[in-house]
């Protein structure tokens, strides 16, 4: 018996139960009028049921998982029992069924709890990406004291296949990580920023309505483009590319160059800059333009002295933002950026970043009680905090400014 | 004070600043597709050949009892090796002649062996049928081989070439419209490969996490923006949540599914199910966030109108106001499900990851996703490959336009519902 079926058979008794309830109140309603009508009669018997024996189903799944392994072969009792319930409670609320009862306040009182329950639900995905980072990382950090991983400079997480094998002892120094990280985080900023910055200034300053209307949602082509197809661009095109021109210039480029998958990155992050940009910029009072111009300031002027002064908290908010989704960008860097940890502040060099780790230490068969799987948890952790401390503050950051001009 | 003529070419020079960084912009997303749709477009051809096979009955149905199970289990191979050598009789010495067979893809004995399923009265005749080109065979047939290089540098060498001149001199080596990249799941050869396995995966994936959180996504806006207390230090907490899950990099969700579902509950690793459920938290802050967007801009006059007629709170909202909302609600929802489709990074952490032939038949079947494939593919160098990834990009870029156009479309007629 497999818990499709006996939710399926819950189903339809809860149909059955549905039309019982409204039978019995059609039957009163020929005496006097009731307080609710007859479909919510109807509808409070089968809910009420079904959520009991629902709930009843769960909580029995979840104790079989973690107490009763031995009970999972009697799902049959399982069955039985949900049943019953489902028809105990059914009987319950079927002699409450009167002229007074208040069957429309009570569902409604269900479908209030039931959408504050899922409202509950994003706390607890955060709890749960919270507890399982943290979880696994204290295993880690057991094995590994966190001032060796937060300060090594050292990165080889091979462990030894053998006891007593020479060389491979692992290492698990994250410094070359971060640097890695923080390197094509700064490269693909050098391009985002001033790049998505410009446009959204001609855009909100100078462009025509047509312009605008026909420019704007390219570029915001460039947002919805999977990663991983910016991924194949970098290796298929900007790397050969920027290899062939250092080759030019007499500069020795490795072909996973922190530069071509800090570009490419750069350019998928420049929708993002340029459509918060344009939101703050617009957001900038008009009549703190029209004072500047009319004081004979040319546009440029008083782009330059007044409305970048006056958005700039805000600009800086999306800036860091936009950090913050190049740090936690995946795809692009384990595509272009390459696997060996060097720590190196070179672009032409290959470096790895934290997110590259995560999946190389994850892809695979993996063991959960070694180090090697478990740092990756650690980095996760350490990914998790930086961008929720920089989304933090640009969040921040953005609404003060808002608030301010409102 | 600088004289105005130097003011004025700042203003110019800004200005074009501002113009080349929208130009630069915008031709970087042109040679993005152009790249693409030039290193692809040629995947949506496949090269075959024309063999004229004689079914021998000596060969595969010695018993002559037309019995299936007998039939299956015989050399069709020697078929086409038969074929072959009657075409080019010149060829001789095992070396030459295995190399000769290597221009034929090594799917040709099971077409054959399907063919002769569904046809069981070809047995004793003989007939022409096109087969699959070997993967090299058709990059120089596309263009992609250069026939003037000298021969240590190209992958066909001077016989084969000889060969397959022979062949287009006959007009038995043509082009067709690629029904193996639609109908076909991964393979080691990229003649044989097709995205079907991946797009079955991709579907399951989407399905999971449409059925999951439209409903959970929709729910939560309904709550947070009609019955939430106002000022409610844990509404507040719930929606600081909310914003900052929206900002969480993707790959912490694969975390999450990997800790969570596949080693607290003991799912399976691979499956759609779970790369569903995961993509499907991915998608929730989005979908909640656009969500309430569309239930605040729907004008208060709706739901005061139900409430003064004597309409309960529940029934004013779920009567009035949700149906007004929900073009704006399912503009997010397919904004948060293209998302969806196109993100690789959660999956690939639990475990969506892996070489599978077989098209995945139900939720809990291993599979790969669009995306997954295409990454999988850019990891090999074959010029074969590199095709097929282009064109596989462009499968997935044709489905986010066009779910992403149903968005605007959707947008467009919310606005003007609230006009």
């Amino acid at each position: 018996m497999n818990i499709t079926t006996i939710l399926i058979i819950i189903g339809l008794l809860g149909v059955s139960a549905y039309y019982t309830g409204i039978r019995k109140s059609l039957v009163l309603r020929e005496e006097r009028l009731l307080h609710s009508t007859p479909v919510y009669h109807g509808a409070i018997l089968a809910v009420n049921s079904s959520l009991a024996s629902i709930l009843f189903i769960i909580i029995w799944i979840f104790l079989e998982k973690n107490i009763f392994l031995e009970l999972s072969s009697s799902r049959y009792i399982l069955f039985i029992i949900s049943i019953l319930i489902f028809i105990l409670t059914a009987v319950i609320t079927f002699k409450k069924i009167k002229h007074e009862f208040k069957a429309r306040d009570k569902l409604e009182k269900i479908i209030e709890l039931f959408l504050l329950a899922c409202s509950t639900l994003a706390v607890l995905v955060t709890i749960g990406i919270v507890l399982s980072v943290i979880f696994e990382s204290n295993k880690f950090f057991s094995a590994v004291p966190i001032s060796d991983f937060l300060f090594g400079t050292h990165w080889s997480p091979q462990m030894p296949i053998r006891e007593d094998q020479v060389g491979s002892t692992g290492a698990f120094g994250a410094v070359p990580l971060f640097t890695g990280t923080f390197l094509i985080a700064f490269i693909a900023m050098c391009i985002a920023g001033p790049i998505g910055l410009m446009s959204a200034i001609y855009l909100s300053e100078y462009a025509s309505k047509k312009v605008r209307d026909i420019v704007k949602p390219l570029t915001e082509i460039l947002a919805g483009i999977p990663t991983v197809v910016y991924g194949f661009f970098a290796v298929i095109v900007v790397a050969p590319f920027i290899r062939n021109a250092g080759q030019h210039f007499g500069l020795e480029i490795a072909s996973e160059s922190a530069l071509a998958a800090g570009l490419v990155m750069g350019v998928m992050i420049i929708p993002f800059v340029s459509s918060i940009s344009d939101d703050v910029i617009n957001a900038v009072p008009q009549n703190l333009k029209n004072g500047s111009l009319g004081l004979g300031a040319t546009k440029s002027e008083t782009i330059k002295k007044v409305i970048i002064p006056a958005a700039l908290p805000g600009i800086i908010g999306g800036l860091l933002l936009a950090v913050s989704r190049a740090i936690g960008e995946t795809m692009i860097v384990v595509m272009a950026a390459g696997m060996s940890a060097n720590l190196t502040a070179n672009p032409f060099e290959a470096v790895t970043t934290v997110t590259v780790q995560i999946v190389v230490l994850l892809v695979g068969d993996q063991e959960f009680d070694s180090p090697k799987t478990l740092s990756a948890f650690a980095l996760g952790l350490v990914l998790f905090c930086v961008t929720l401390i920089l989304n933090y503050i640009a969040l921040h950051i953005v609404r003060k400014y808002r608030e301010q001009y409102e | 004070m600088n004289n105005l003529k130097s003011r004025l070419a700042k203003e110019k020079r800004f200005k074009l600043y501002g113009i080349a960084s929208i130009t630069l912009a915008l031709f970087l997303l042109t040679l993005l597709f152009v790249s693409i749709f030039s290193q692809g477009y040629t995947a949506f051809q496949e090269t075959k050949i024309q063999l004229n096979i004689n079914f021998d009955e000596k060969i595969i149905d010695p018993t002559k009892t037309k019995d299936w199970e007998i039939i299956k289990k015989s050399n069709f191979n020697l078929l086409i090796k038969n074929s072959i050598s009657e075409l080019f009789p010149e060829v001789s010495g095992r070396s030459k002649k295995r190399k000769l067979k290597k221009i034929i893809s090594n799917s040709a004995e099971y077409q054959l062996r399907d063919y002769v399923k569904n046809n069981i009265e070809v047995i004793g005749t003989n007939q022409k049928i096109w087969v699959l080109a070997d993967d090299d065979v058709d990059m120089l047939i596309k263009g992609h081989i250069n026939r003037a290089l000298p021969e240590n540098e190209r992958r066909i060498d001077n016989d084969e070439l000889k060969w397959i001149k022979f062949l287009e001199s006959k007009k038995l080596i043509k082009k067709f419209f690629n029904k193996t990249f639609f109908t076909s799941g991964d393979s080691s050869e990229s003649e044989q490969s097709g995205i079907l396995g991946a797009f079955i995966g991709s579907l399951f994936a989407l399905s999971i996490t449409l059925i999951l959180s439209f409903p959970i996504g929709i729910a939560t806006a309904i709550y947070l923006e009609e019955f939430a207390p106002k000022n409610n230090k844990l509404i507040d907490f719930v929606e600081v949540n909310i914003n900052n899950l929206a900002a969480v990099p993707s790959i912490i969700f694969g975390l999450l599914g990997l800790a969570i579902f596949l080693n607290f509950f003991g799912m399976p690793r691979s499956v759609p199910l779970v790369g569903g459920m995961v993509l499907s938290l991915m998608t929730l802050p989005t979908i909640i966030i656009s969500s309430r967007a569309a239930l605040k801009s729907v004008p208060p006059s709706i739901k005061e109108g139900a409430l003064g007629v004597g309409a309960s709170k529940i029934q004013a909202v779920f009567h009035h106001v949700v149906p007004v909302a929900l073009p704006g609600m399912m503009t997010g929802t397919i904004i948060g499900l293209a998302q969806a489709l196109g993100e690789s990074a959660p999956l690939l952490i639990i475990g969506m990851v892996a070489f599978i032939v077989d098209i995945p038949q139900t939720m809990t079947d291993p599979a790969t996703a669009l995306p997954i494939q295409i990454y999988l593919w850019a990891d090999t160098p074959e010029r074969g490959f590199v095709e097929r990834t282009s064109a596989a990009i462009m499968v997935l870029l044709v489905f986010l336009i066009f779910m992403n156009s149903a968005a605007v479309y959707l947008r467009k007629k919310f606005e003007k519902d609230i006009g």
